[in-house]
């Protein structure tokens, strides 16, 4: 049995240790919005946070995040009203939405350490996340406004 | 006639040295057992010993043999694997049948000095009581108040796999003919209090050289090559001297912060059997910031910090302009594999690297002389329990190829180092994934 919180709620899995954390996060536990990609950790679909950053959790194994704090796109902000999740309405990132979950929580954490952003460091930090429906320069352009309003809203809180 | 009259004496002449060197031997090793007390009321030590013993309990990382993983600490029960067989952790709670609750102070001064159990018995020096010895007698009787004041547990521990005729405990008397003296640590008068602190820390009761010192056959302390590095399960036990290959100099502060967090921006962060003397052990509140300090000192003068003359800036500047590399639209196959699979959680830009993005560059899995640890932590990824805390590494030993490896690993080292590329990567990250599917 492994155990560890998932979007703030504590959760026991049964089943094998080796089972991968994305498998048991869509398919025991019935959180859908994490996609299955590739399924070797190289296109980002399946992007979860794993103590606050951005995990592959298709490659990750559930024993390796027991006791961890797991969040996915469900938990990112309790409303979903995260500024990066804001930002992407406004722009109307998506066109197919498949990547779009890991896409975000990957710039969750690219926000986290780069408060303000280079085009360089979103390129670099969000080189690991494919989208098929080529939206990467939504993406870049709603990761900038996010972090505006982010930054702003810390100099007005 | 003659002849075979002078053979007989030869005969029997050897015949008495052999018996002579065996009782001699037998004398030697031959230990008597302590008689076994009733357990000592816990009432009778004094908070400020059992204190202090804590501290030093966490400092020797005794939690990290003494307690099998998810057991109670202290019960016992963690697998130790050396070359001659598995020896599990004993119970050391002061439960008298299953743990060491019947045992004296003088029987416990005994063993962490002299290698040997209540009842008589040699311990195998897996318990490096090879550095217990330095101890002081202050210091084991702290240890023995904060041990028998801790929970009795009842628990046996499995039987150790250790092969004949090593398992034989008298036997062990001659490994200690061969390689131990009983003998407490002697300060360097030449050297301030803080290194002394630090060097009777790290000898006598963290122990280090026990991982990163290398042993000979039989298993002996490589004494004149001390902290010079060996490989303990499967991983390479950096060298603590100067012939450390870390980018950038270990200073004083580097190594604190390293101990007390397990991740420095500029060295990276721990990994694997570092683990436990980290978050069990040195990260713990409880283990006061000035040893740190004299450790951090002790070894910051064993490695010649100060005789460095790199140039931690422009080193930084180098790292930092190589952490972007992969990121372009430039058709590179080596870059584009590490820009899909590390270069999300691994970039760093700005003035410095930032501790949760282990800047590669910076980080000895590059710049060993082997490629043992990158390869081991590729394959086997860092769960939330190892490593630095809340730094998890995914596993790609089920995404990568061999040669996906191989590859990554030369990448980096022709990249981000200046050093001459790793030989037989292939056949290097195959038999990494043989030994790990092995012991799965």
């Amino acid at each position: 049995m492994t155990t560890f919180k998932l979007n703030g709620r504590k959760v026991s899995v049964q089943g094998p240790e080796d089972e991968p954390l994305l498998w048991v996060i869509r398919d025991e536990l019935g959180l859908k919005g994490t996609k299955f990609g590739c399924g070797i950790g190289l296109c980002g679909a399946c992007t979860v946070h794993v103590d606050g950053r951005a995990t592959r959790s298709c490659i990750t194994a559930v024993r390796a995040v027991a006791g961890a704090d797991v969040t996915t796109i469900e938990g990112l902000d309790p409303e979903g009203k995260h500024p990066l999740q804001l930002a992407w309405l406004e722009l109307q990132v998506p066109q197919c939405g498949y990547c779009q979950s890991g896409q975000i929580m990957q710039a969750a954490t690219l926000l986290k350490d780069f408060p303000n952003p280079s085009d360089q460091d979103i390129n670099a930090v969000m080189a690991g996340s494919l989208c098929r429906c080529m939206t990467y320069l939504r993406i870049r352009k709603a990761i900038k406004l996010a972090a505006d309003r982010m930054r702003e809203g810390e100099s007005h809180g | 006639m003659r002849t075979f009259r002078t053979g007989r004496k030869v005969a029997r002449l050897a015949t008495a040295a052999g018996l002579l060197a065996f009782f001699g031997f037998v004398f030697f090793s031959w230990q008597q057992a302590i008689p076994p007390i009733e357990r000592p009321d816990p009432a009778m030590f004094s908070p400020e010993l059992i204190a202090g013993g804590e501290a030093l309990a966490a400092e020797a990382h005794c939690a990290s043999c003494h307690t099998r993983p998810g057991g109670q600490a202290f019960a016992g029960g963690y697998g130790v694997n050396t070359p001659f067989g598995v020896v599990y952790g004993t119970n050391i709670t002061p439960d008298p049948k299953t743990g060491i609750g019947s045992w004296s102070l003088t029987a416990f001064e005994r063993a962490m000095h002299e290698g040997v159990s209540r009842d008589g018995s040699h311990l195998f020096p897996a318990f490096p009581y090879n550095a217990y010895t330095e101890l002081s007698d202050q210091d084991v009787k702290s240890l023995y108040a904060y041990l028998m004041t801790r929970p009795a547990i009842s628990e046996t521990v499995p039987k150790n796999t250790v092969w004949f005729p090593l398992n034989v405990r008298l036997l062990q008397g001659g490994w200690k003919i061969l390689f131990f003296k009983s003998e407490r640590y002697r300060p360097d008068i030449s050297k301030s209090p803080e290194w002394n602190r630090g060097a009777y820390l790290a000898e006598a009761v963290s122990d280090c050289g026990g991982c990163h010192t290398p042993r000979n056959a039989l298993g002996g302390l490589k004494t004149r090559a001390a902290y010079s590095g060996t490989i303990v399960d499967n991983w390479i036990t950096p060298p603590l001297t100067e012939r450390n290959p870390s980018p950038i100099p270990w200073s004083q502060e580097e190594l604190v912060r390293y101990l007390r967090t397990g991740v420095t921006p500029l060295h990276g962060a721990i990994a694997a059997t570092m683990t436990p003397n980290v978050r069990d052990a040195l990260a713990l509140p409880v283990v006061p910031d000035s040893d740190l300090r004299a450790i951090a000192a002790y070894f910051s003068d064993i490695n010649h910090v100060s005789a460095h003359d790199s140039d931690i800036q422009a080193t930084v500047k180098d790292a930092l302009a190589a952490s972007g590399l992969g990121s372009s639209l430039d058709y590179n196959p080596d870059a584009q594999l590490y820009a899909a699979a590390c270069l999300s959680c691994h970039y760093n830009s700005g003035t410095g690297p930032l501790a949760a993005r282990p800047e590669l560059a910076l980080d000895t899995a590059l710049t060993l002389p082997e490629p043992t640890n990158f390869i081991q932590v590729v394959l086997k990824g860092i769960g939330d329990r190892e490593g630095a805390p809340g730094l998890v590494m995914p596993a790609y030993a089920s995404s990568f190829s061999d040669a996906d490896v191989a590859r990554l690993a030369a990448y980096l080292r022709r990249t981000r180092t200046k050093l001459p590329p790793w030989i037989d990567l292939d056949k290097k990250v195959a038999a990494a994934r043989r030994q790990r599917e092995k012991s799965q």
